[in-house]
């Protein structure tokens, strides 16, 4: 994994004392630079504080900053749109139109009548329509979220206070935040970012996914994270899960040596996946839509192992027509001829809520709610629509489809996803295993399709108990967890192929387990590709199940990763 | 004054995007106008955050209302869209 970053050299270990500290490593490589963080919350103005000029003034004031908010809004619009992003530009257009609401304008000017200042009486103003949202269910949420945004942008500005969001810098720099959220990264661009540091968040949360969708090391549930000071030098190591603050000259160089020799390593594996003996494993990329694939196909994916459909069905009224939907299947099924590529049926529900597809109701946990399949099963119209146009994308190439139903919990519901495939034409049907059901009984499973893809993320937080999107669990959000391997074991002996789509599968070391445990393939963000092939190139299938032997002989997931790591004797030549 | 009464076909209800469209043809009139749900308290029209709180879904019969030269002709354009299952331009 190449370092990353170009901060000036001299700047370290010239000032302060150097400090270590310890985090979650989940994207691998190593950045050096400069702290930016990211603002935190825009505090409650108060209501004590005395206006500055008279309601007049105030009002003026606050419809300024507002106005000037909406255009801050659409300009990042028009930036979003020439990046290729249209939806992203509807979205902050509607900001952009909440901004100059005139009933909030309204309220903004009776509450400077009462003698708020400009920055209360736009926070009071907002307050109103912060309640009748919330209060209108579900449903509206989400608009409550980009209500906030704008208050506190607003806010921010009559009273001077950094803007919320992604920092701003002409040099690269560390991203350091409590957790991002996906607004926060619309609009990142990945030639500034050397790398990740949050105070929150698990390895399998929205920062670490995207870390290594982007290749850039991160460090999560760093403790402290959003104390240190902008413009602190840091070292971060994605592996080793270590920030070192003010890092002496020689550690810098040191890292910077170590990730050298990584990459002549990496640069020597190449080819189909396969263990030193020759076992062929296909090593295979995830994409989110065909944009994705220039990077797959640059580090030497064989095809596409887990093609999440979601990007053409989100942040829009109706469905996408079936000529869209083709062309984006077609797309990809043309970069891959003689590989393979594995569909996954639309995977939305009450945790990504597609206006055309509403929730049956309020679900408190929404994670065992009707998502994945549930959901299209309440839906078979979207469903068949999107199976055929699946058939008709394939019809003519080189590249064989495989699609996959998510969240799939008995034959039953395996069956009936078998039919729904046949019924379109679609030849190869298989199904996702998240579900520790489907994994225990997987021998009923296989009897009715023909492939399994363990997604390991939903796997673990099912076995485990353990939401993903809280940090403070994150010690229970790990693959290594003994139970889940045993569930792993269980899906890949029941009698037919079955890969792995989840975040375990890039994982180096676990990918060795893996395939001694049985799986037959390997999907992964395209950059932990070459890391994953250097792995199992250096380590026989033998060594493989016996590291994966010596996991499952474990009783914890620290245990079971240093026991695999002791049967896996190349793992020092690749810098692991 | 005139008023309409219309039932949302938008598959979405008056949200997201036919909300913004909504709101921005309404913002366009000279003269107040009025959304409300059948035998609820009207609300801005040209306010999309009144418009959302109103959170009014896919089959619900709204009433829109407006008093000034030309409202009839407004009236009919929010109609329309209103009664179009999806449209197309925000």
């Amino acid at each position: 994994m190449p370092e990353r970053g170009n901060a000036a050299e001299s700047g370290a270990g010239t000032s302060g004392d150097s400090v270590e500290l310890s985090g979650a490593g989940v994207s691998p490589g190593v950045g050096f630079g400069p702290v930016r963080g990211i603002a935190g919350a825009v505090p409650e103005p108060s209501a004590d504080v005395l206006p500055a000029g008279d309601a007049e003034a105030e009002t003026a004031a606050a419809l300024a900053a507002l106005a000037a908010v909406a255009d801050d809004l659409e300009a990042r619009g028009v930036v979003a749109a020439e990046v290729g992003n249209k939806d992203g530009q509807d979205v902050l257009n509607a900001q952009a139109l909440m901004a100059r609401d005139p009933g909030l304008a309204d309220g903004v000017r009776a509450k400077a009548g009462e003698g708020r200042a400009a920055a209360r009486a736009v926070f009071e103003s907002f307050g109103v329509y912060r309640e009748l949202l919330a209060g209108a269910g579900e449903y509206l949420a989400a608009r409550v979220t980009d209500l906030d945004d704008i208050r506190d942008r607003t806010v921010a500005r009559l009273l001077g206070l950094p803007m919320p969001g992604v920092p701003e810098s002409d040099e690269p720099f560390v991203l350091v935040a409590r957790d991002l959220a996906p607004a926060d990264t619309a609009v990142l661009d990945p030639a500034k970012v050397v790398a990740f540091v949050t105070e929150e968040g698990g390895p399998t949360s929205h920062t670490a996914i995207l870390a290594r969708t982007m290749g850039v090391p991160a460090v999560v549930a760093l403790p402290g994270a959003t104390d240190l000071a902008d413009g602190t030098l840091v070292l971060v190591d994605g592996q080793a899960g270590t920030v070192v603050v003010n890092p002496p000259r020689a550690a810098v160089s040191a890292a910077r040596y170590a990730a050298a020799a990584r990459a002549t390593v990496l640069a020597r594996a190449t080819g189909p996946g396969r263990t030193k003996d020759g076992h062929p494993v296909p090593l295979l990329a995830n994409i989110g839509g065909p944009k994705d694939v220039p990077a797959a196909v640059e580090n030497g994916a064989e095809g596409v192992g887990l093609y999440r459909t979601e990007f053409l069905f989100l942040d829009r009224a109706t469905p996408p027509s079936d000529e869209e939907q083709e062309r984006a299947y077609r797309e990809v099924l043309e970069a891959f001829p003689g590989g393979r590529v594995v569909v996954r049926a639309l995977d939305a529900g009450a945790d990504k809520p597609l206006a055309f597809l509403p929730p049956p109701g309020a679900e408190p946990n929404p994670a065992l709610g009707e998502r994945g399949l549930r959901m299209l099963r309440r839906h078979p119209d979207v469903l068949a629509a999107q199976l055929s146009a699946l058939a008709r994308a394939a019809s003519g190439q080189a590249a064989k489809l495989q699609v996959m139903a998510p969240m799939v919990t008995d034959a039953e519901e395996a069956a009936f996803f078998a039919a729904a495939c046949r019924d379109a034409g679609i030849e190869h049907p298989g199904v996702m295993i998240e579900v520790p059901a489907a994994a225990l009984r997987a021998g009923d499973l296989a009897s009715e399709v023909e492939f399994f893809s363990l997604g390991t993320n939903d796997l673990t937080q099912y076995a485990c108990a353990a939401d993903r999107q809280i940090g403070g669990l994150a010690h229970l959000q790990d693959a290594w967890q003994p139970a889940v391997l045993d569930l792993v074991a269980s899906a890949a002996s029941a009698g037919i192929p079955c890969g792995v789509c989840g975040e375990a599968a890039g994982d180096p070391v676990l990918a060795c387990v893996l395939v001694g445990l049985g799986v037959t393939s390997l999907s992964m963000s395209a950059p932990s590709l070459p890391l994953v092939r250097a792995a199992l190139a250096h380590h026989t299938l033998d060594e493989c199940r016996e590291a994966a032997e010596a996991a499952r002989g474990s009783r914890s997931a620290g245990e079971a990763r240093q026991a695999a790591r002791g049967a896996l004797p190349a793992l020092a030549d690749l810098g692991l | 004054m005139s008023e309409r009464k219309v039932k949302i076909e938008s598959k979405v209800g008056l949200h997201a995007r036919p909300a913004a469209l909504f709101v921005q043809t309404a913002a366009k009139a000279p003269g107040d106008v009025t959304v409300a749900k059948t035998g609820g308290t009207p609300v801005n029209a040209k306010s999309i955050l009144a418009v959302l709180g109103l959170d009014a879904r896919h089959g619900e019969e709204i009433v829109i209302s407006a008093d000034f030269d030309g409202a009839d002709e407004l009236l009919g354009t929010l109609e329309a869209l209103l009664s179009t299952p999806e449209p197309e331009n925000a």
